[in-house]
């Protein structure tokens, strides 16, 4: 597998409401300041991959507006995922394993303060047998909640510490000083309270990768991809054990495989852990040790910037390992009600 | 490409205005188990599951792909969808490859897909803009300006398009997949009711409920098979939408995208080294404007190339044998029925529409505003 690493990361601030911008000027902002960071010139940019959502933008071909504002003249290679921009991550890896490319801009964008995340939601599901319940990402992940703890024991006082911990995390975040402060708590979907939700944010986020013989030149800790898979469930809600993450389990065991990594032990995991109890789900699926610092950016938690918030788990572990502050760190990203998919990063500040 | 990547199986479905039999979870479970059987694999032996359909406005339903994961086998596997505009059937086939290529996975199944019944494309593509005006009026108004733009560029006599609609329709007569399999005569387009000017209706394509399905494998898994369609290229670029200076008649990313598949193919005079070529052409005229772009005509004589009859059935560099975009549309699926034919063409397997020893096939797919473009060209044999 040819090596390849991330060298260059770039976030705009999470916002609560992003009213007085259009998501083609944060897709400006972040991919200019990626390729700035790189020391590469845009044009020197092999390949470019964008991630964004038509439904939850409001709009049908939301990312050809996107187009304009990623440097795309003269013409460029470009592909785009209806996904978060973890996965177009992946498909730029893709890319470069194949060696045809030696570098590649990945940008995604989202707002969700363009309408209503609950009603953009439930057109996710199957149309005929869930979507007419009146689900929302918020119902399904009460439901997932339910199972869990049934499963498990654990209490509502481990999703409150998961919910505090990620608040203070938050709160240290500087990308996060424009977020409103947190709603007034309540009961949100039993068992599941509003302070373990997700907030809702606005935000865009790009990195830039680069091949083996290149990245080293770019940057002096690259974060070198020792492994990545993802994986997908059924989306049938009731052929699922939401008590667990089995696409997690396998896209982690791939990932290991790929790396060729004996153990689970990282320095830092940021995490899709959208609602407080998908992080101990998470941990056991990934077999996350206690020496994990986990989420120290606050996570999805904190600020949640639906089809950016994946690439920003990637982002947030790269620049731990480029800072050198991690020598190895797992990013994993989610989609999908109740964690349906899910993706593992695994990076390593020494070339695998 | 660092590994051969080959096709072994392609399906498509049935293509019809309304496919009232199936769902869309069914429709796309059509192409996928006739392709897999094609291939002679089950959906276990699939690692993996490309997605691509055109906007989720379309059906109404956000990232389809989890919902119809298990109908696709995609359960347990990767799942990426790609959306690249109209040319996303193309970019899926790309993506496929690419997957291959790396190393990753050895056997990867593309699927795209549209149910338009399910919807209102006219609505679906015509996006209203935070800044700008509504725009109701769909790809064909879109799209009319550029033919009217390119006859008056090129000199081109005004039955151009028609007679490009009467290729594609004679084409659609002979596959037996096709969604429109009704020849129609010049007189027949000329006086059907004009759409956008100088696009008439029988020189619109249709909107189809349709999909269908490749798969690509390793030269390892594809080795010892009886009939396998070679990846002897693939790309796929953009360019901006508006500027000023654009040649939207024949677009850099498109003359771009078309030399990043030649070199890799080894093709220095397109229209001497193709055998065939399936192109998207959703509006008649678009059709030589294409020829142009992809290098097989020069510029401002695509419609002579048309003339002269060399891109018929039994011509020297035939275009669209299956009846195109023009005569099957389920949008999301079009750019990889365009992939799936051309790769069916070196195959083999195209029936009364083969093309008589094809060895060389592009299949051409663009979108948006003429910016998108994914082309993918296969061989009979691996180099």
């Amino acid at each position: 597998m040819r090596r390849v690493a991330v060298v260059a990361t770039a976030q705009t601030d999470l916002t609560s409401g992003d009213s007085e911008v259009g998501t083609p000027e944060r897709a400006f902002e972040v991919s200019r300041a990626a390729v700035e960071a790189s020391g590469l010139d845009r044009g020197e940019i092999a390949v470019t991959l964008s991630a964004s959502s038509d439904m939850l933008e409001g709009r049908s071909f939301n990312f050809v507006h996107g187009l304009e504002a990623l440097g795309t003249w003269p013409p460029v290679h470009e592909s785009h995922v209806e996904m978060d921009g973890a996965w177009a991550a992946y498909a730029a890896w893709v890319k470069l394993l194949t060696g045809e490319f030696d570098s590649a801009l990945v940008v995604a964008w989202g707002k969700t303060s363009e309408g209503s995340l609950p009603a953009v939601l439930n057109t996710q599901l199957d149309p005929f047998v869930l979507a007419p319940l009146g689900l929302d990402h918020v119902t399904t992940a009460a439901l997932q909640a339910d199972a869990y703890l049934a499963r498990t024991g654990v209490g509502m006082d481990a999703l409150d510490a998961v919910a505090e911990r990620s608040a203070a995390a938050g709160a240290a975040n500087l990308r996060l000083s424009r977020m409103d402060p947190p709603r007034e708590d309540g009961p949100a979907a039993s068992p599941l309270w509003r302070r373990h939700l997700p907030r809702e944010a606005d935000g865009a986020c790009a990195i830039v990768l680069a091949a083996e013989g290149t990245a080293e030149r770019l940057c002096e800790r690259p974060a070198w991809i020792a492994g990545a898979d993802h994986r997908t469930e059924t989306g049938a809600l009731g052929h699922r054990d939401l008590s667990r993450s089995p696409a997690t389990e396998l896209a982690a065991t791939r990932a290991r495989e790929l790396a060729g990594w004996d153990d689970a032990a990282v320095d830092v995991a940021e995490i899709g852990a959208s609602f407080a109890h998908q992080e101990p789900l998470l941990r056991e699926a990934l077999g996350l040790d206690a020496g994990a610092d986990v989420n120290p950016s606050g996570g999805p938690m904190a600020a949640d910037p639906l089809m950016s918030t994946g690439l920003i788990r990637l982002a947030e572990a790269a620049s731990r390992v480029m800072a050198g502050t991690a020598r190895r760190a797992l990013a994993h990203a989610s989609a999908g009600h109740a964690l349906q998919q899910s993706m593992v990063w695994l990076l390593d500040g020494v070339a695998p | 490409m660092s590994r051969r990547v080959a096709v072994v199986g392609a399906g498509q479905t049935h293509h019809a205005s309304k496919r009232l039999d199936v769902s869309l979870a069914g429709l796309a479970r059509e192409a996928v188990a006739r392709a897999l059987e094609d291939a002679a694999l089950e959906p276990a032996d699939v690692d993996a599951v490309i997605v691509g359909t055109a906007p989720d406005f379309f059906e109404g339903v956000m990232q389809p792909e989890q919902w119809l994961a298990g109908a696709l086998g995609g359960a347990g596997k990767p799942v990426l969808r790609v959306h690249t505009a109209g040319s996303v059937g193309g970019s899926t086939a790309v993506t496929a490859a690419a997957l291959v290529a790396s190393g990753l996975f050895e056997r990867v199944l593309a699927v795209a897909f549209e149910k338009h019944s399910e919807g209102d494309a006219l609505w679906g593509l015509s996006p209203r803009n935070p800044f700008g005006r509504a725009f109701g009026a769909g790809a064909g108004a879109f799209f009319a300006p550029h033919c009217r733009l390119y006859a008056e560029r090129s000199g081109a006599p005004a039955d151009i398009g028609p007679r490009i609609a009467v290729k594609a329709r004679a084409n659609g007569a002979r596959n037996p997949h096709a969604h429109l399999r009704a020849p129609v005569t010049l007189d027949e387009v000329l006086a059907s009711p004009m759409l956008w000017d100088p696009i008439r209706r029988l020189e619109s394509c249709p909107t189809s409920d349709g999909a269908a399905a490749l798969v690509f494998a390793s030269e390892a898994v594809a080795r010892g098979r009886r009939s396998v369609a070679w990846v002897r290229g693939a790309a796929a670029m953009a360019e901006a939408t508006s500027f000023p200076g654009r040649d939207v008649l024949d677009p850099a990313a498109g003359r771009a995208c078309a030399r990043a598949v030649y070199r890799q193919a080894g093709v220095d005079a397109p229209r001497r080294d193709l055998d065939v070529a399936e192109i998207y052409e959703p509006f008649s005229w678009i059709d030589v404007l294409w020829y142009e772009n992809l290098g097989l005509a020069g510029t401002d004589a695509g419609w002579r190339l048309l003339e002269s009859g060399a891109t018929e059935l039994d011509g020297e560099i035939p275009v669209n044998p299956s009846g195109g975009v023009l005569s099957t549309n389920p949008i999301g699926a079009s750019g990889l029925l365009r992939m799936l034919e051309a790769a069916e063409q070196v195959r083999g397997r195209c029936g009364g529409h083969q093309v008589d020893g094809a060895r060389l096939a592009l299949g051409h797919a663009y979108g948006g505003a003429s910016n998108y473009f994914a082309m993918m060209a296969f061989g009979s044999e691996p180099a």
